[in-house]
């Protein structure tokens, strides 16, 4: 647990001396959101309607921006093969690296996007269901993604493949984070698809890790 | 006790070398060498576990490697190619996260000592982005002065140094196997140090095409 | 019991299974063809004209029994990468990936011919459906793996990255095939299914169940012809290989 609690530090003090890296995500995240009312139109209506899918997909895709160096880093300068050596379970290492991932590329977003939402004359009440959904969302977006950043380790055209191969995993998360908002602005009450969000992020981090462990020894051998 | 039998690469469809057979008792070290792409580093990485051998098994104090695993790397301790250098911590938080991340950690009094006495004195606190790749080698070897492993795996540890920090690198290599420690690396250069030492030369395959046993000698 | 489980594992070999599949092949390619040419007589001559969608309809006695196959392979493929990563076997990984190009063949196959029986049935090419939605994301999972494995050079590295993939995957299906399913009620209600035609004649029935057998079969013989050569190609160094009579000439 030390070795853990050890590796989530490191990584929050990696992400504290390399802050440009944190702040450009989230900059791609607000313009993403802003070029839709652009390309779209100002009409209020219209822009209440679209801005649960409009906030999640720029989310999502923010996310994904940080994904490839989530191990890239490690694994160049040989600090993988020390976690891989370490008596603590290298799954455990992985989670720690996933929740440090989560710390300084999801949560940022989860604060940031009421903030947005406002843009997009979101209810207070919307708000927060936004919040909450992106706040159970995001983390499955981190542990999903780390499968996908192991995998496409070292590997030719890493980044675009990444995404080829984390996008059509992230449906579910989308699909149940923006039906959520909907469904509260619709007045049909969000808490199913929370509950559901809850379950994916359940099932994620007993998954996730070990997948994702799995897929670095490969690139470890 | 560390036995290795019949170790065998494969590098793609070429066998780099095979039938690599040595076993090092305490207070034993054992030189790897080889040309370029010769499979040193690969065998490293395979008496490390961190690659498994095409052929033949590893044993650890007469157990096969893959049964006391855990064990077997509480006693390790590996220092690979890449020197798991962040460039963005200081020297000192370098030292102190790869110890806790590998299960052991340091108070800061002891990764001071070991800083200085590998001779980073006054760059403790810079960053390992604006030290030169001797010193950074210095900060990943400070690592040994700290360390209670009882198998050493050093791959390359001479490369970058200069000639004051080889002597005192061997005088750190000198005290673990007195220690009773075990000690595998690879160097090109001869290395004068005390015990038993063995030299593992792995020789290039002429016909590179086919696998084919290589001669792999061991000289006492 | 056990001398059961050495026969199997002996086939685990390429050496042996190269061989054997070469003898089998034929048979399922042979079986394939009687079985698509008795279907496709029952759905073009047999099948009764459909009383509201005319002979349009006839599409999907290729488009139903290609959705099944693309989800069935898929669940092959999930299934020897399990085999592959449990028992470390050389040949499950290079069986998935002789699967894939058929299973994404199959994906493609269902997507396009249910566009064109959506334009004479909805009057338009495109529709999202539940059911195409999940299949055009099936397409997009054999698109990845297709795409990871290619790019990495080692194929042993290729084969337990794609297994990992393949896995992680078909956990996700019936997930993404449940939300996409409930997305779609919450968005635009019930809407016409492809599988529930208003009266399946039993004739129309059996006709899909024929071509889905052909499918398999044929699924089966490339499948097999595939790892033929992806043995061929990865055990080309070895003796066995040197020693075919087809490499003699």
């Amino acid at each position: 647990m030390n070795a853990f609690i050890a590796i989530v530090r490191r990584d929050l003090l990696l992400a504290a001396r390399r802050k440009s890296e944190v702040f450009t995500a989230l900059f791609f995240f607000m313009i993403v959101v802003s070029l839709f009312p652009l390309g779209i139109g100002p009409e209020t209506a219209m822009l209440r309607r679209i801005a649960p899918g409009v906030l999640w997909v720029a989310a999502l895709l923010a996310a994904m921006l940080s994904l490839n160096r989530l191990f890239a880093a490690d694994h160049q300068d040989g600090t993988l093969e020390q976690m891989s050596l370490s008596p603590t379970p290298l799954a455990l290492l992985v989670s720690g690296k996933v929740l440090a991932h989560w710390l300084t590329s999801g949560l940022p977003l989860v604060l940031l996007a009421p903030v947005l939402g406002l843009q997009f004359d979101l209810s207070p009440r919307a708000l927060g269901v936004l919040m909450v959904s992106l706040l159970l969302g995001t983390p499955v977006l981190s542990l999903v993604g780390a499968i996908g950043a192991a995998l496409t380790l070292g590997v030719r055209g890493g980044g675009v493949l990444l995404s080829l191969l984390v996008l059509p995993l992230y449906i579910p998360a989308l699909i149940f984070g923006a039906g959520a908002v909907e469904a509260d602005v619709a007045g049909l009450g969000a808490g199913g698809h929370l509950s559901l969000l809850g379950a994916l992020l359940a099932l994620g981090v007993f998954f996730a890790p070990w997948a994702a462990t799995a897929a670095l020894r490969i690139a470890l051998e | 006790m560390l036995r290795a039998h019949g170790l065998a690469c494969d590098r793609g469809d070429r066998r780099l070398f095979s039938a690599v057979d040595f076993s090092l008792a305490p207070g034993e070290w054992l030189q790897v060498e080889g040309a370029n792409g010769a499979g040193k580093t690969s065998l490293l990485r395979m008496l490390a576990g961190l690659a498994p051998s095409a052929d033949g098994h590893i044993e650890w104090d007469g157990q096969p490697v893959s049964n006391v695993r855990d064990e077997f790397h509480a006693r390790l301790l590996y220092l690979g190619h890449a020197p798991a250098i962040k460039e963005d911590l200081s020297a000192l938080e370098n030292l102190q996260t790869a110890a806790a991340v590998a299960g052991r950690p340091l108070d800061e009094a002891t990764a001071l000592a070991a800083l200085r006495r590998i001779g980073l004195k006054g760059r403790e606190d810079l960053p390992a982005r604006v030290l030169s790749q001797g010193q950074k080698r210095r900060v990943a070897l400070a690592r040994l002065l700290c360390s209670q492993a009882r198998l050493w795996i050093l791959d390359e540890p001479f490369v970058a140094l200069d000639v004051a920090a080889v002597s005192q690198l061997c005088s750190i290599l000198d005290e673990h196997l007195s220690r009773g420690g075990l000690l595998v690396f690879t160097s090109h250069q001869a290395v004068q140090l005390g015990g038993i030492g063995n030299t593992l030369r792995l020789g290039p395959d002429p016909d590179a095409s086919r696998p084919r046993p290589t001669i792999a000698e061991v000289q006492a | 019991m056990s001398q059961r489980l050495v026969n199997w594992f002996k086939f685990a070999s390429p050496a042996s299974f190269y061989p054997l599949a070469g003898k089998m092949w034929p048979w399922f390619a042979a079986i394939g063809t009687v079985l698509a040419a008795a279907g496709l007589w029952i759905s073009f001559f047999v099948a009764p004209t459909d009383f509201q969608q005319g002979e349009g309809y006839r599409i999907i006695f290729i488009h139903v029994p290609a959705s099944w196959m693309s989800m069935f392979i898929y669940c092959v493929m999930a299934f020897w990468a399990a085999i592959g990563i449990t028992f470390n076997t050389r040949l499950s990984g290079m069986m998935s990936s002789a699967l894939a190009p058929t299973g994404a063949l199959f994906a493609f196959l269902s997507l396009w011919t249910g566009a064109l029986w959506g334009k004479p049935m909805w009057g338009a090419w495109w529709v999202w459906d539940a059911r195409l939605t999940s299949e055009l994301i099936l397409f997009f999972l054999y698109i990845g793996y297709i795409a990871l494995t290619a790019a990495i050079d080692d194929p042993r590295r290729a084969d337990k990255a794609g297994a990992i993939i393949s896995l992680v995957g078909v956990v996700n299906v019936p997930i993404i095939y449940f939300s996409v399913k409930w997305w779609n009620t919450l968005h635009q209600g019930a809407s016409v299914s492809l599988t529930k035609a208003p009266s399946m004649a039993a004739t129309m029935l059996w006709g899909m169940l024929i071509m889905a057998l052909a499918f398999w079969m044929y699924s089966i013989a490339i499948a097999l012809y595939r790892v033929r050569a992806i043995i061929l190609e990865r055990e080309r160094h070895t003796t066995w290989v040197a020693e075919l009579p087809e490499m003699q000439r």
